[in-house]
């Protein structure tokens, strides 16, 4: 649900993580925004604020976005998940760990997107190619792996995956 | 064949066995990179705060005539509006510490915000601090200027041209013989390196080869923007956080350009986002500082993608030269090379770096090299990666290639025939100490892909290319302190931000020097008021310098524990011996964790430290292969296989040390293939995105298979060598020799881009 109100922002219920939330947005806010400096989830970054990079990919309603490139009140009645859902309280999700054993991270700013993106590719692709991996991974940028050690966790993930399946 | 890089190759030339280093841990602030809970510079909101935006110039070249600022202060919301009228007037000052110190301040303060001119597009004109971001944005526009607009000079050569219009109407060129010219011009300054007898050299030679190189600007294109938050305390404290590769470089910085004293700034390095080299400098802390002193409010500031493309500091464009003359049997008699670079919109380029690096894998008895950093109307360039060692050995390693085919010499015996070694001449630097070209080109002789047929495929035009690199590296000054807990474990407190994975390999150091494992030890970035003189994260320093500071701080401590446990156990210090972390003497031994308890019993916590200025670097080459796929009908290259061969002196810490050679690597492919600044004739800069600025993916490369070799480092006591820079030294040419192989045409341009292929390929059919 979005609801106008009188300060010219709008309030919007949306599902985050499974949970409900409700916020307070300028039309004008895009989804990154929000959840960076209303919602305090700072995990998805601002790489270029123009859907280049994918450094603040989320997933809303099951498809990989830019949430740089969708507008707050998009998110209304939406159901959103973020890098802050990845894992549970049992630990790490198999790509979280991958990332960590196989060294597919750098700086780490990346990363989150990375992250959210291959567990979109895995869910929807559980045994991808390495090719199928770089032509999914190609909407977000690493400047700092080469993005070998990226590949390489994401097959090492998707291999695990399935061995629990 | 396939080769799993996930565990590359290692070629050890030493006999050294260590029980941390070369080991493959975790590294210690993994977990919160990979849950999004690590803080970035943006990532943090502090309370009451309000927000920084720049105006910036639409031309490459005006002259300020006014700046109006009434209508964008009257906005609802809008809180304060700067100009460089704010700054305090730097005089003659010159710049402190950092990597580039003793430049006038004058040229840095005027980059924070114009001084009466614009020296290129996008050059900060104001700053606003409003109550929200879309607030600052619409305050911008109602910022009144009047230019007037002046002929902008965009390339080195044309800069250097007599009747060129002047940018810095008061800069005369320092020679390099130490005089100063009389006339102003746009050549800050020439210098010249020679060595031998250069003329007598090349009248030895078979063969000369004389060929001239053009560049493109290119980005070091860092994922995270640039971004500061600043809060200026009514007593003059100022607290910053920053993303930054030196926390105590922005507190010098901040010292000279706001003429404040060092002890009331106090610098925060928060998680940096990428640097490479162009987060060696202020850009917003300056001008949040001021916002937040006027506003009396913190002020968060963050840079969009089109700011840091026009803004920061991408790396020069520009201009080389390089003459070889070589005998018929592939001797190397003399080297020439005249290199000139962009400085941007104020002096100070790389060109310097360049200058040492472009003959430094041969042993050239007879060199001569000259340099010129020249400022155009462009952003103020900085370092990127080995700075200006990839254009100079672009150049260089496509005149050997082209030696090589020439003279019908395979291109590994050239360089083994001709390699430095240690004892050889070094252009302005000592002989080489123990270095390790020879292993690495041996080791790519030796490689799965040299040693693989290319695979021809009916109708492609494919070939393979090979080039050496080198990179100096830098020492500097670091620090580290290190606490001794009750249970053994150590906090770590070190000052070098952290861009990949260096955290561990300085905590493995320590660990393997006190004894412990590398889980004990908890390291930790520190700010610039709890651990002692750090400079930036560059020149592949860290783990080197940071490192042996570790290493020391551990020995400390370990003394420190062999003197409590001398007067707990009544013995001399130097009868108790310390052999795998456990201290002996007189038949009583204990642990370090059992020596923590001990000693806490006696009210003793041992605290180790030390802070360092090594200076035996050591030098780091790199040898590479490229096999490319040429479409004759596009021009595009495509890469097929590559193979990264580098002497790492000891791999502390290898995944990260192959981490860093396939970023290096793929950086440097975008640098050959892609990536390049494009201006109209204005000095408009054309390609301000990411989609613009295109930066390889996923899909443009292929794995890059890594060798590491280990030739130690005498200068250090673990043999480290600095591994981040090379790593992007050699794929330019590499790829270039590799479409001269494809195709027979030489590429003489950087970026090979499809369009430049293209015409090259007209041109020679």
């Amino acid at each position: 649900m979005a609801t106008e109100i009188q300060s010219g922002k709008v309030h919007v219920q949306t599902t985050i993580n499974g949970e409900s939330v409700d916020f307070l947005a300028e039309p004008r806010e895009s989804l990154l925004e929000v959840l960076r400096d209303n919602l305090g989830l700072t995990g998805a970054k601002e790489g270029c604020n123009n859907g280049n990079c994918g450094a603040c990919n989320v997933v809303m309603d099951g498809v990989l976005v830019n949430s740089c490139c969708v507008l707050s009140v998009e998110a209304a009645g939406a159901s959103i998940e973020t890098i802050e859902g990845v894992a549970s309280p049992e630990g790490l999700h198999p790509l979280q760990q991958s990332f960590l054993e196989n060294a597919a991270l750098q700086c780490g700013v990346c990363t989150p997107g990375f992250i959210v993106a291959a567990k979109a590719l895995l869910e929807e692709n559980p045994d991808p190619t390495e090719y199928e991996v770089r032509w999914w991974l190609a909407g977000n940028l690493c400047r700092c792996t080469g993005y070998d050690k990226i590949v390489r966790a994401v097959l090492d993930a998707a291999e695990r995956m399935r061995a629990e399946a | 064949m396939a080769v799993d890089t996930r565990v590359g190759q290692t070629i050890k030339h030493h006999d050294e066995e260590y029980k941390v280093i070369g080991t493959r841990p975790i590294r210690h602030d993994g977990l919160e990179k990979v849950t999004g809970e690590a803080r970035y510079g943006s990532d943090i909101n502090l309370p009451g705060q309000l927000h920084g935006k720049v105006l910036r110039s639409p031309h490459a070249h005006a002259r300020i005539v006014s700046i109006d600022t009434s209508r964008a202060e009257a906005l609802d919301g809008v809180r304060a509006v700067i100009t460089s009228a704010a700054f305090p007037d730097p005089g003659d000052k010159l710049t402190g510490g950092g990597e580039a110190p003793g430049l006038p301040l004058k040229f840095k303060s005027a980059n924070m915000l114009a001084r009466g001119k614009v020296h290129y597009h996008g050059h900060a004109i104001a700053a606003v601090a409003a109550a929200n971001p879309h607030v600052a944005a619409e305050a911008l526009k109602l910022i009144d200027v009047e230019y007037e607009v002046l002929d902008p000079v965009l390339e080195v050569w044309d800069a250097m041209k007599s009747d060129a219009p002047v940018i810095i109407e008061d800069l005369y060129t320092a020679r390099a013989d130490g005089t100063t010219a009389e006339e102003p011009s746009n050549v800050a300054a020439e210098m010249l390196y020679e060595v031998g007898d250069v003329d007598a050299g090349f009248a030895e030679a078979d063969l000369v080869v004389d060929r001239e190189f053009t560049f493109g600007v290119v980005h070091q294109g860092y994922i995270e923007t640039h971004n500061a938050t600043a809060h200026w305390l009514k007593d003059g404290h100022l607290h910053v956080w920053c993303s930054s590769q030196g926390a105590f470089t922005i507190r010098q910085e901040l010292a000279d350009l706001l003429d404040h004293p060092i002890t009331k700034i106090h610098v925060v390095p928060m998680e940096i986002g990428g640097g490479f080299g162009g987060k060696t400098t202020a850009y917003l802390e300056p001008l949040a500082a001021l916002l937040s002193r006027q506003t009396g409010h913190p002020i968060k500031m963050a840079m969009d993608r089109a700011d840091v493309l026009k803004a920061t500091g991408p790396t020069p464009g520009g201009y080389v030269r390089v003459k070889l003359g070589v005998t018929n049997d592939g001797m190397i008699t003399a080297g020439y090379a005249n290199l000139a670079f962009d400085a941007g919109g104020y002096p100070g380029s790389v060109v310097g770096a360049g200058c040492r690096c472009v003959f430094a894998p041969y042993n050239m008895p007879n060199a001569k090299v000259e340099g010129f950093d020249v400022v155009v109307n462009k952003p103020k360039t900085h370092a990127y990666r080995a700075p200006g060692a990839t254009h100079a050995e672009f150049a260089s390693e496509t005149v050997v290639d082209e030696i090589c085919r020439t003279l019908d010499i395979d291109p590994v015996e050239f360089r083994l025939k001709n390699s430095a070694k240690e004892g050889d001449w070094q252009l302005a630097m000592p002989p080489y100490p123990r270095i390790g070209h020879i292993e690495c080109m041996e080791a790519a002789r030796d490689s799965a892909q040299w040693q693989t047929p290319l695979e021809t495929a009916p109708g492609k035009k494919r070939g393979r290319g090979i080039a050496s690199g080198f990179w100096f590296n830098i020492g500097f000054t670091s620090s580290v302190t290190a606490k001794l807990n009750s249970d053994g474990s150590v906090t770590l407190l070190e000052g070098s931000t952290d861009i990949g994975g260096t955290r561990t390999s300085i905590a493995m150091q320590f660990a393997e020097t006190l004894g412990i494992s590398v889980e004990d030890v908890d390291p930790i970035v520190a700010d610039t008021d709890s651990v002692g003189q750090t400079d930036v994260t560059g020149g592949s320093r860290v783990t080197f310098a940071t490192g042996l500071a570790a290493h020391n701080a551990a020995n400390d401590m370990k003394d420190q524990i062999v003197e409590g446990l001398a007067d707990l156990w009544d013995v001399a210090a130097d009868s108790i011996s310390h052999a795998d972390g456990t201290f002996s003497a007189n038949g009583k031994s204990a642990t370090v964790g059992e020596a923590a308890g001990l000693l806490e019993e006696e009210g003793v916590f041992p605290i180790g430290k030390n802070t360092v200025t090594p200076t035996r670097e050591g030098g780091a080459f790199a040898v590479h292969i490229a096999d490319v796929e040429v479409d004759e009908e596009t021009g595009k290259v495509e890469v097929l296989r590559y193979t990264a061969v580098q002497d790492a002196g000891v791999a502390i810490y290898p995944p990260y040390v192959e981490g860093q050679m396939q970023g290096g690597v793929v950086q440097g492919v975008g640098w050959a293939l892609n990536e390049e600044y494009v201006y109209d004739d204005d000095g408009h800069l054309l390609n301000a995105s990411l989609l613009d600025y295109r930066m390889p993916t996923a899909l443009d490369v292929p794995n890059i298979e890594t060798i590491i070799v280990e030739v130690p480092n005498p200068g250090h006591p673990y043999g480290v060598r600095g591994v981040g820079e090379v790593p992007i030294v050699p794929p330019p040419a590499a790829m270039a020799n590799a479409i001269h192989d494809a195709t027979g045409v030489r590429m003489s341009h950087l970026p090979m881009s499809p369009a430049r292929v293209q015409a090259a390929l007209a041109a020679e059919a």
